[in-house]
């Protein structure tokens, strides 16, 4: 992989620990290979954007990072966890501590927003009280602006809503590292800039460290202190937005023209 | 290839049973949702069960009663259709209706969930998917149908009654009496059984398909198919089976 940039943690106190840390990551399906040798590194308290095609194996890698998918290759080190060979109960003490925002939002269409929001804190943290979920939920609401969506089903949401919801149902759990999953994917321009606004929000607020995976440009450049570039499944470049705009590589070509 | 994939099939359904046993047994407990699941799968079967088995009582003793009256054993009604109600007529209805309703209904809701990625929601928020979704109502199928099958006997019965009273203008008392002294226990007891079986049945396949469906909403529409499909022909083969063994007993 190319660094651009000499300071792994530019737009980022120097000072901060690597949370995140995976070396030669390979995934294949049957005998297609998604990924191959991802290199990366996140950092506490730092937005990362990983830019790729669609196809380009990003949503795969951040399977890989909390257990969805198992990695054919390489180590990934999550918050001190060895993800390939954490067992059962290690893979639930680390997940809690990771929030993953679903491309498709993934929230439980059979419950209501208030319903979503509460069934973590009842299922993980054993939360019975009335007042007390109702005073958690009502502040995770509050702070993606979307109170009165309390008693919706999210079928009644749009697109922008259900992210909201969905980020909110993650962060309630008040994880450590956020992973988002093209979280812009079929907004409105508009749309797509509070959801922007919102993941720099959650990493001031939260003091959250952040993968951001996505083809968005805009996306990129708003939300992220660093970028890695995932070409055919391959870390190959990685410095900041701006780095990797100037760097002028073919690869990245076709994503900056825009 | 087919045989391999049938091979593969069965390997990863006798893996979801070991999985579903290991879960049962470890905690934590899903007691609540079981008691949500239960209070589900009764009121979803409630009226097609009352429907059905009310119908298949009047048809059968109907169809009965000219074959009894030829032999001049029409006093023998009562008696013949309870022993049939309650040993297969029972059962074999409610865990028809319990396929169809609830392993379409079980196949499709856990298929959309897999497909649109709630069950990697729940499980990366630390949930166990599979206690709160596939225990939860394979247990509470199980616990369910033995149930809803003595519903069902009575209701048939009294579908028949009505049959045999419109016959022969038999009080119900003396009906009652006739069906209680040509149903033994072991009929009864056979009968939850085998009821409890078809439950685990319907539960187990309707799961192991939602769970393990993909292709989007042709794989949901694909895994409820199999549910009902397998669900249904797994019914006769455990009553074939439970019949053999019933017979041994006897």
């Amino acid at each position: 992989m190319v660094t651009l940039t000499t300071n792994h943690t530019t737009g980022v106190p120097s000072s901060l620990t690597k949370v995140v840390e995976i070396k030669n990551l390979k995934k294949s399906f049957n005998d297609r290979v998604v990924l191959n040798n991802v290199n990366l590194d996140l950092y506490e308290r730092e937005n990362l954007a990983v830019l790729g095609r669609s196809g380009s194996g990003k949503s795969v890698l951040i399977k890989c990072m909390v257990g969805l998918l198992r990695a054919d290759e390489g180590d990934i080190q999550v918050l001190g966890y060895d993800v390939s060979s954490l067992s059962a109960k290690k893979l639930i003490e680390l997940r809690l501590q990771v929030g993953f925002s679903f491309q498709g939002s993934a929230l439980y269409d059979s419950m209501t927003v208030r319903q979503n929001l509460e069934f973590p804190l009842k299922r993980n943290l054993g939360i019975y009280d009335r007042d007390q979920l109702d005073e958690i939920v009502m502040t995770s609401l509050k702070e993606v602006g979307l109170e009165r969506a309390i008693d919706q089903r999210p079928d009644e949401l749009s697109g922008g809503m259900k992210k909201r919801i969905g980020i909110a149902r993650t962060l309630i759990l008040k994880p450590k590292i956020m992973l988002y999953d093209e979280p812009t994917s079929g907004l409105d321009p508009q749309t797509s800039e509070e959801i922007n606004e919102l993941i720099l929000q959650v990493r001031d607020q939260y003091h959250t460290a952040s993968i951001i995976i996505t083809h968005d440009v805009s996306c990129a450049r708003q939300v992220s202190d660093r970028v890695v570039a995932l070409i055919d499944g391959e870390s190959k470049l990685e410095g900041t937005f701006e780095e990797l705009e100037a760097a002028n590589d073919s690869n990245l070509k076709h994503f900056f023209n825009y | 290839m087919t045989i391999k994939k049938a091979l593969i099939d069965v390997a990863s359904i006798y893996k979801f049973i070991i999985e579903f046993f290991k879960t049962t047994f470890s905690p934590p407990y899903e007691g609540r949702e079981i008691l949500n699941q239960c209070f589900a799968i009764g009121n979803k079967s409630l009226f097609l069960v009352t429907f059905t088995s009310f119908l298949a009582g009047i048809v059968f003793t109907k169809q009965s009663q000219p074959s009894l009256a030829s032999f001049g054993a029409e006093s023998w009604l009562p008696s013949l259709v309870s022993q049939a109600v309650v040993r297969s007529l029972g059962p074999l209805i409610t865990g028809l209706i319990c396929a169809g309703k609830l392993g379409s209904n079980m196949g499709a809701e856990l298929g959309s969930m897999k497909v649109t990625e709630q069950i990697d929601a729940m499980e990366v928020s630390g949930t166990r998917p599979f206690s709160y979704l596939v225990v939860t109502r394979v247990v509470a199928s199980t616990l369910m149908l033995p149930l809803l099958v003595i519903y069902a006997d009575g209701v048939a019965l009294m579908g028949s009654f009505i049959m045999v009273n419109s016959f022969s203008d038999s009080g119900f008392q003396l009906y009652i009496n006739e069906v209680s002294t040509s149903i033994t226990y072991l009929d009864v007891f056979s009968s939850m059984i085998k009821a409890a079986l078809f439950g685990f049945a319907i539960g187990i396949i309707s799961c192991y398909s939602g769970y393990n469906s993909d292709n989007g909403t042709i794989g949901v529409g694909k895994a409820a198919n199999i549910a009902v499909v397998a669900s249904m022909t797994f019914i006769f083969i455990i009553d074939l089976i439970m019949l053999q063994f019933l017979n041994l007993v006897r």
